[in-house]
């Protein structure tokens, strides 16, 4: 029986390797050949590099412009996620704490517009925000996910505000503290561990997003990293060596924060999904 | 809860909390989807200031487009083959991961990977994959199936579709499924063991249905996901070879900014809105019939 179990463990531990092994190949295969001449890579795209071409991601670099669509993409992510964060919290508690009808049929309005799917809005919404001259700048761009993304935001913070007990705010409130500063102070620490869940969430949504900047960034200038890979791919088709570099670069930096906070990510796709 | 007193005040706090992200929601959500609405009974064509109404004369338009049919019924073997076969995965991967294996973290780390990197890019990675690299072991080892590239065929192209979209959401999925199979409860397990029960009836009789919330959530974003992919079909199949590969999101998008017929365009990503809200709703009632309390 135990041999019998153990073997078992064995034979599972070595399919779920070559499993992974599989799984990760595509990125091997990426790395390898963006470190390779084009000719290596249409010969024999398995070998390994003989030489490093480093040309390969010098050349992606400038031509893509990697450093302003990856300052872009930065400044898009972040200030949408922070806005999401924010706005999402306040909302959410103030939906709590003020259970009026009103305010329970907005929250349920909100968890049911979820399911419009975002091809039934993008055409209205190119066109009342062109005609409102407000295409191709970064800051429609972010108030625009702060208005995709509130719904989930909204939703996930209200289970959780649900759960924390209110005598504290009434504390803090009879105590003369006002309102905001009661929130930022007792309430926003509290809520934390849910903050770092919905901010991974948008991160891994935003960060990738390719149609909706699509739309709104018309200018070169301000185009993000999905955006420039795309085009950059799109202008430059014979040379695998510096695509390949480009895909590296477009995805190095995620893997980066990926690799020190896996454990965080991957505990915040868990906790998003259970509330 | 105490409030604040008076009518200005509690306004203003009111404002203060819910202003900014009501304001956003209805401005980019709301007003957007019912002027939509109204788009699809105009004639719009992208340009001109005026858009004429026609009536129902696009959704006539929408019922006589063969193509934004077939890439709907496309779509529709594309949602089934990577839902099932998504969650199929996912779930067995979560199961082997939950009982002690060596590495654990290592292993659910890495199936999620893919996860990290965007449609765009996955497209172009597996697009390497499929014209040069299964192809040249395809060749040099002769293995038929690979000789020519997938992505040049009509028959297989569907396929490549399907085994990325499986490769990019299993991992997701599983981390869903983890949580769910960490929150059985471990008592109930014993007393199924001390019981008699062997680990097969344990995960049919308790463990699955006991996960019906998991199930309902990786059902309904895998769903979601399958009807808006854009990104993927984009860059891996550009919808070819010969329109074979066109999903029902790409088909939108063409016809509203490429053909320049907004008002069709709009009344189909309407008519996709209602089939879409229609299946999802109707799966979110029947897996809520059949969940069961611990």
């Amino acid at each position: 029986m135990h041999v019998k179990r153990q073997l078992g463990s064995a034979a599972k531990f070595v399919v779920l390797a070559i499993l992974l092994v599989l799984f990760l190949i595509p990125f091997l295969l990426l790395l390898l050949n963006s470190l390779k001449e084009n000719a290596m890579i249409t010969s024999n795209p398995l070998a390994l590099p003989t030489s490093f071409q480093f040309a390969n991601y010098s050349n992606a670099f400038k031509q893509m412009n990697y450093l302003d669509a990856f300052t872009n993409t930065i400044i898009i992510t972040a200030f949408s996620v922070i806005l999401i964060g924010i706005c999402g919290a306040m909302t959410a508690h103030y939906f709590v704490r003020n259970p009026s009808r009103l305010n329970q049929n907005t929250f349920l309005f909100m968890v049911a517009s979820m399911i419009i799917p975002f091809q039934a809005i993008m055409i209205p919404l190119v066109k009342i925000y062109g005609s409102l001259d407000m295409l191709n700048s970064k800051t429609s761009l972010i108030f625009m996910y702060l208005g995709f993304g509130s719904s989930l935001a909204v939703f996930i913070y209200h289970g959780f505000i649900k759960s924390i007990p209110k005598e504290l705010e009434e504390a803090a409130m009879i105590d003369g503290c006002s309102r905001i500063r009661m929130f930022f102070q007792i309430v926003f620490p509290v809520l934390v561990p849910t903050t770092v869940t919905i901010g991974i969430l948008n991160v891994l949504w935003i960060w990738n997003d390719f149609l909706l900047p699509s739309l709104i960034l018309v200018e070169p200038g301000q185009r993000t990293l999905p955006l420039s890979t795309f085009s950059f791919y799109g202008t430059y088709t014979v040379d695998y060596g510096p695509l390949m570099a480009s895909l590296m670069l477009t995805i190095l930096p995620v893997v980066i924060v990926y690799l020190f906070a896996q454990k965080y990510i991957i505990q915040g796709v868990m906790q998003g999904s259970v509330k | 809860m105490i409030g604040e007193k008076g009518f200005w005040n509690r306004l203003r706090v009111r404002l203060l909390f819910t202003g900014p992200t009501l304001f956003a929601f209805l401005t980019v959500m709301i007003i957007p989807f019912i002027y939509g609405i109204y788009l699809t009974f105009t004639s719009w064509d992208g340009i001109s200031v005026a858009h004429p109404l026609v009536g129902f004369k696009n959704y006539g338009s929408v019922f006589a487009d063969s193509e934004f049919w077939s890439s709907f019924g496309l779509t529709l073997k594309y949602v089934l083959f990577t839902v099932v076969l998504t969650n199929v995965l996912a779930f067995l991967l979560a199961y082997a991961l939950t009982k002690s294996v060596k590495g654990q973290n290592v292993f659910r780390a890495g199936f999620f990977m893919p996860n990290l990197v965007g449609g765009i890019v996955l497209g172009f990675i597996w697009q390497f994959i499929f014209n040069n690299v299964l192809v040249y072991l395809g060749q040099k080892a002769s293995i038929g199936i690979f000789s020519a590239s997938w992505l040049a065929d009509p028959d297989k192209a569907f396929w490549t579709l399907v085994i990325v979209t499986i490769w990019q959401y299993a991992g997701y999925m599983m981390v869903i499924y983890v949580a769910g199979l960490t929150g059985v409860p471990a008592d109930i397990q014993e007393a199924a063991s001390i019981d008699g029960a062997n680990s097969w009836q344990k995960l049919i009789r308790m463990t699955i249905p006991m996960m019906v919330p998991s199930f309902i959530v990786c059902l309904f974003l895998s769903l979601q996901r399958g009807f808006m992919v854009y990104d993927l079909n984009l860059t891996l199949t550009k919808g070819g070879p010969f329109g074979s590969t066109q999903l029902v999101s790409m088909h939108v998008y063409q016809k509203a900014f490429l053909s320049r017929d907004y008002g069709v365009g709009q009344a189909e990503a309407f008519v996709l809105f209602l089939l879409v809200a229609v299946i999802t709703l109707l799966q979110v009632y029947f897996s809520k019939k059949m969940e069961v309390e611990a």
